[in-house]
């Protein structure tokens, strides 16, 4: 059963109290199921309201708070509804009697005070269909993290200048062409494929078709709406395969690429890589 | 003498203190300063002023007001899309700064030699400029694999993955055209290893290289071509595409998850 908060019960019990000549104690605790619920011995003798149309089955208004007397009160759901509301469940007290009224006389005119027009249920217009998330405020708890990154980045980058020079040869020369001429870190793995395949392959065809039309498909190739980990072990072992390939390319082309682009020991032969100038100084 | 002393303090203090809160309630400040600035006289720390703090400053209202609580978490991000677009802000200042030292010309190589040697600050501003660069290259492919291992580029997400593959793109081009401009040995051979793949292109081949090196091989006129696109061009369309990138990571729901 629903919990009823307690102001309405009180209410409630107070209604039935003065419904059936009892105490608001006593009602209370008949509603709460603690003793055996009162007998309707005789009818309620409010009855200025009568009812008026068969088909609505209108009862006087207090007796609509006993609708279910005989039952156990704790059954009373929506005792808090104002009796018109109550109406279409609730049996006039004939019924629980055991009399199904075959007719019903009209009363006079002019004595009908009230008639019911319709049975408006508690129940919320819109529902609400996603559950509530669990949010907090930007300022501080999003906010203060990124300023001490930003802040830490910038120290960092502080730091490593003022300790690392960035290279500077000797002036530009199209006449001396130094031997391993090598491109920016980001495209060795690039250069280290085009010594095994086929300059239009690993140099246009693999970087265009992989590396930006293949990238930009991939949500509309994955269509896996998951995005838990364990159910999608494919596409990240296909990432991770991607991953580990490029970066041994790129360290091959860094590290182990010498004068014309031989295969060469860093340990042993030096590293040419003119981005690491300052970093390691070999040769 | 040792009481007159702080006596004296004492005074200079409450003078201080007061100077403070008349500047803090003239028009001047409440003019600058909107409801719920942590500087507004009066500030404290509720709800509706965590909010204003969010919403009345331009910068800070990128951000929602709310976000989700797994998402603030930085194992979850290590913030590196917020550190892609700080290290891009580093190099816009650090760069600008360059601009003022730095002809795209013969004279290019004697300049940087001279922003090295003469020039107050030249040689850390360089290397900042420098390491930052390859630093935003990573952290860019970083967040792009973070993105991709918490599958973040799913529905509704589809399109702002585009985007990102596009700013990856641009990074790129952005740094292999800054590469160039020390106009040294490494600058002019790595460029033409790029330029010389980038000729390999089926059927266009002879005529993208062309368009890239400005001629026949990498020359002062392709210094001139970089030094604009690297200075100008680029910086003006990652700009767009990153403003696209912010505002659709707004719109398609905030950050994705939790996992």
């Amino acid at each position: 059963m629903v919990d009823i908060p307690e102001h309405l019960l009180l209410k409630t019990a107070q209604a039935r109290a003065k419904a059936l000549g009892i105490s608001v104690e006593q009602a209370l605790a008949e509603m709460k199921g603690e003793v055996e619920p009162t007998k309707i011995e005789k009818e309620p003798d409010i009855i200025e309201v009568t009812p008026i149309e068969v088909e609505v089955k209108e009862a006087p208004a207090p007796a609509a708070e006993v609708k279910e007397a005989p039952a156990p009160a704790a059954e009373v759901k929506e005792a808090p509804a104002p009796a018109a509301a109550a109406v279409k469940e609730a049996p006039a007290p004939e019924k629980t009697n055991g009399q199904v009224p075959t007719e019903v006389d009209f009363a006079p005119e002019t004595k009908v005070t009230q008639r019911l027009l319709t049975v408006v249920k508690a129940k919320p217009i819109q529902k609400p269909t996603s559950e509530p998330v669990d949010k907090v405020n930007t300022w501080p708890h999003l906010m203060l993290p990124e300023f001490i990154s930003l802040m830490a980045m910038t120290a960092f980058l502080i730091f490593i200048s003022a300790i690392l020079q960035a290279p500077l040869l000797e002036e530009a020369n199209p006449n001396i062409t130094p031997n391993p001429a090598k491109a920016p870190w980001y495209f060795l793995g690039l250069q280290e494929l085009l010594s095994y395949w086929d300059p239009q392959i690993a140099g246009v065809m693999i970087p265009l078709l992989i590396g930006v039309a293949a990238f930009m498909a991939i949500p509309y190739i994955d269509r896996n709406k998951e995005n838990k980990p364990s159910k999608r072990k494919y596409a990240i072992m296909l990432w991770t395969f991607f991953l580990a390939g490029a970066g041994t390319l790129s360290l091959i082309g860094i590290l182990f690429r010498g004068p014309g682009w031989n295969w060469t020991y860093p340990w042993i032969d030096g590293v040419w890589f003119d981005d690491l100038l300052d970093w390691v100084h070999f040769e | 003498m040792k009481n007159e002393k702080i006596k004296f303090r004492d005074r200079l203090k409450d003078i201080s203190a007061g100077l403070g809160d008349s500047l803090k309630e003239s028009t001047l400040w409440g003019s600058i300063f909107r409801p719920g600035s942590p500087f507004r006289k009066g500030y404290s720390d509720s709800p509706r002023n965590r909010s204003y703090v969010v919403m009345n400053n331009v910068l800070y209202h990128l951000h929602p007001v709310k976000v989700k609580r797994h998402g603030v978490r930085l194992s979850y991000t290590l913030c590196l899309g917020g550190l892609s677009f700080f290290t891009f802000i580093v190099l816009t200042i650090t760069g600008i700064w360059l601009m003022f030292y730095f002809r795209p010309t013969e004279m290019a190589y004697v300049d940087i030699q001279t922003l090295q040697t003469s020039i107050a600050f030249g040689s850390l501003v360089r290397n900042m400029h420098r390491w930052a660069a390859h630093i935003m290259v990573l952290v860019v492919f970083l967040h792009m694999s973070r993105v991709f291992y918490h599958g973040a580029y799913k529905a509704p997400r589809e399109f702002n993955w585009v985007i990102g593959v596009i700013l990856l793109l641009l990074t790129l081009l952005l740094s292999f055209t800054g590469y160039l401009l020390p106009w040294d040995q490494l600058a002019i051979w790595a460029v033409t290893v790029g330029g010389n793949m980038a000729g390999y292109t089926p059927v266009f081949g002879a005529q993208v290289k062309f368009a890239l090196f400005a001629g026949l091989e990498a020359t002062e006129a392709t210094l001139l071509r970089f030094y604009v696109l690297h200075v100008l061009f680029f910086p003006f369309i990652i700009v767009i595409f990153m403003a696209i990138h912010f505002w659709r990571v707004r719109k398609d729901g905030g950050i994705s998850g939790p996992l």
